[in-house]
């Protein structure tokens, strides 16, 4: 089995920090994993994404031309990678600031109240892990208990008291993405 | 084998640069390969060596040179622009007979370009680039994993040789996070070896390293040594993997990413019934031409994939000989070609033919 992902947003909204995660997470569970950051000009306030695989086989091309599912944190993200998903992928959408709906009708579209939610938990930086929770808990690439063990690796030194609010953004997505899959 | 661990590219290859014995890092700063001097400048302190940021490529590669003239395990990193500015430097340390590893993590070109992915520095650091007639080993990772194998390789290699060995990597390797495991470190010798110019000693002569003779005849002396050192690294260091070419009728050739891109159209391929194998050579000098040979009789046609305008193209015809056709695609300026593209044009080659 093989899950590829594309993680967007701007610079700053912790992008390669989600990316990161899973793949440390997918590490974890003893699958190979790749994780490519775009490292162009345009990481400076442009669009900022990585593309991340976990398999349980080799993985051959670490490129994701056609992601089959994509965590999208801001308009220009979904602008930029909705032509390019496969028939039947999914998106998992920050819903609070795309003021536009995915139209696309051959591919699914979670949408998430994400920045608001991070809010309510005190802190709007954790928007990219309730997002990273909805995809794992859709997509089941790795546990959100794994990610949870990796979180660690991560958060240390004087960022470790950031864990606990973390994991509650995590288990906020959890059970977003659960209210969609029940709809 | 340690534990494997998730690690960029760019920072796994100085870790096993470091593993490999390397005592010192001469260099200066280009993007995308800053993470590898940036994490030798952590790391070399720790483990009580060298870093030095010098004030220009030109200077560090001389650096180089000066280190390895002592027998000393040395690296410079750096990217395009940066090692065309080396090149002086590089045809010194061949003829000079002396062991370094150079690691170029290739950016679009010519000129300053951009700082996207490339490999259009096949033909410099194969060929030559800088004056004269000389080689330097050159290998090809595809993998992060493959490139922290190969610079334990490398510097075993320039030693045995006593030659400058060239990893050729692009940006996205550098830049990509794959799990890594690490060979065990290798024990730095405390002797320098005795052509080293470390000092007479006890020895009852001085050792001179050179790149100058003055008298042609002497200077063709050198150079048939050289030659003849060149010959025997092109009868036994030749590398390459083959990927699903036991039954192949088409034989897709690339190397570095591209190659690792097209495993994917091979797996595509044959989920179409298309008969795709790779030969994905691994040292690019020397080339591995007899496997070309072989497998020229068996395949209808190669297909060679480049992130530049067809270097490889020319070293894969001269081991087909025109025997088959070989066709080419390629994208150039740091764009990096799609698996489903690269399998399009395959297909629009062989038509209808499976």
């Amino acid at each position: 089995m093989e899950k590829q992902v594309v993680i967007s947003g701007f610079g700053g909204q912790g992008v390669m920090l989600a990316g990161e995660l899973l793949a440390e997470a997918g590490k974890e569970e003893n699958k190979h994993v790749t994780f490519l950051p775009s490292y162009g000009p345009e990481m400076r306030g442009g669009t900022a994404y990585c593309d991340v695989i976990v398999s349980d086989e080799n993985i051959a091309s670490p490129v994701i031309s056609f992601p089959e599912a994509a965590i999208i944190l801001n308009l220009p993200s979904l602008t930029k990678f909705e032509p390019l998903m496969k028939k039947g992928g999914i998106i998992i959408l920050n819903k609070t600031i795309i003021p536009q709906n995915v139209s696309r009708k051959d591919i699914q579209a979670c949408e998430i109240d994400a920045l608001n939610m991070a809010k309510e938990l005190g802190n709007e930086k954790v928007t990219n892990l309730i997002l990273l929770g909805a995809y794992v808990e859709l997509e089941k690439t790795v546990s959100v208990d794994t990610l949870k063990k990796a979180l660690k690796l991560f958060l240390t030194g004087r960022k470790e008291k950031l864990i606990p609010i973390n994991e509650q953004a995590l288990d906020a997505g959890v059970k977003a993405a659960k209210a969609y899959s029940s709809r | 084998m340690s534990e494997k661990i998730l690690m960029k590219g760019a920072e796994a290859l100085a870790e096993s640069a470091i593993r490999a014995g390397c005592m010192a890092f001469f260099g200066y700063p280009i993007t995308p390969q800053n993470e590898t001097p940036e994490y030798f400048s952590r790391r070399m302190p720790q483990v009580g060596r060298v870093f030095l940021q010098a004030e220009s490529e030109v200077a560090a590669i001389n650096m180089v040179y000066g280190a390895a003239c002592t027998g000393t395990r040395v690296i410079t990193t750096s990217s395009s622009p940066g090692i065309s500015l080396m090149q002086e430097g590089f045809s010194y340390i061949a003829n000079s007979n002396v062991p370094c590893v150079v690691v170029n993590v290739m950016r679009g070109g010519p000129g300053l370009g951009d700082i996207a992915p490339a490999q259009g520095d096949y033909n410099q650091a194969t060929k030559g680039g800088g004056n004269g007639d000389y080689h330097s080993i050159v290998i090809a990772p595809h993998t992060v994993q493959e490139a922290v194998d190969l610079m334990f390789d490398a510097f075993e290699l320039a030693d045995k040789y006593r030659i400058m060995v060239v990893m050729l990597v692009d940006g996205l390797m550098g830049q990509m996070m794959e799990p890594v495991e690490f060979r065990e470190w290798v024990d730095v010798k405390k002797e320098a070896p005795d052509w080293a110019t470390v000092g007479q000693g006890n020895r009852d002569h001085r050792n001179i390293i050179t790149s100058l003779e003055i008298l042609a005849e002497g200077l063709e002396k050198m150079n048939i040594a050289l030659q003849k050192k060149y010959s025997e690294i092109n009868q036994n260091e030749k590398r390459y993997e083959e990927y699903k070419m036991d039954d192949a009728e088409y034989g897709l050739t690339a190397f570095g990413t591209v190659a690792r891109i097209s495993k994917t159209v091979v797996d595509m391929a044959r989920n179409k019934g298309i008969k795709l194998g790779l030969i994905r050579p691994v040292t690019v000098w020397p080339f591995p031409n007899e496997i070309y040979e072989k497998r020229r009789e068996q395949v209808k046609s190669f297909f060679d994939v480049e992130m530049n305008e067809g270097q490889m193209l020319i070293d894969v015809r001269l081991a087909v000989e025109g025997k088959r056709p070989v066709f080419y695609y390629g994208r150039l300026g740091g764009v990096v070609p799609t698996a489903e593209e690269i399998l399009g044009e395959i297909e629009k080659k062989i038509g209808g033919a499976k």
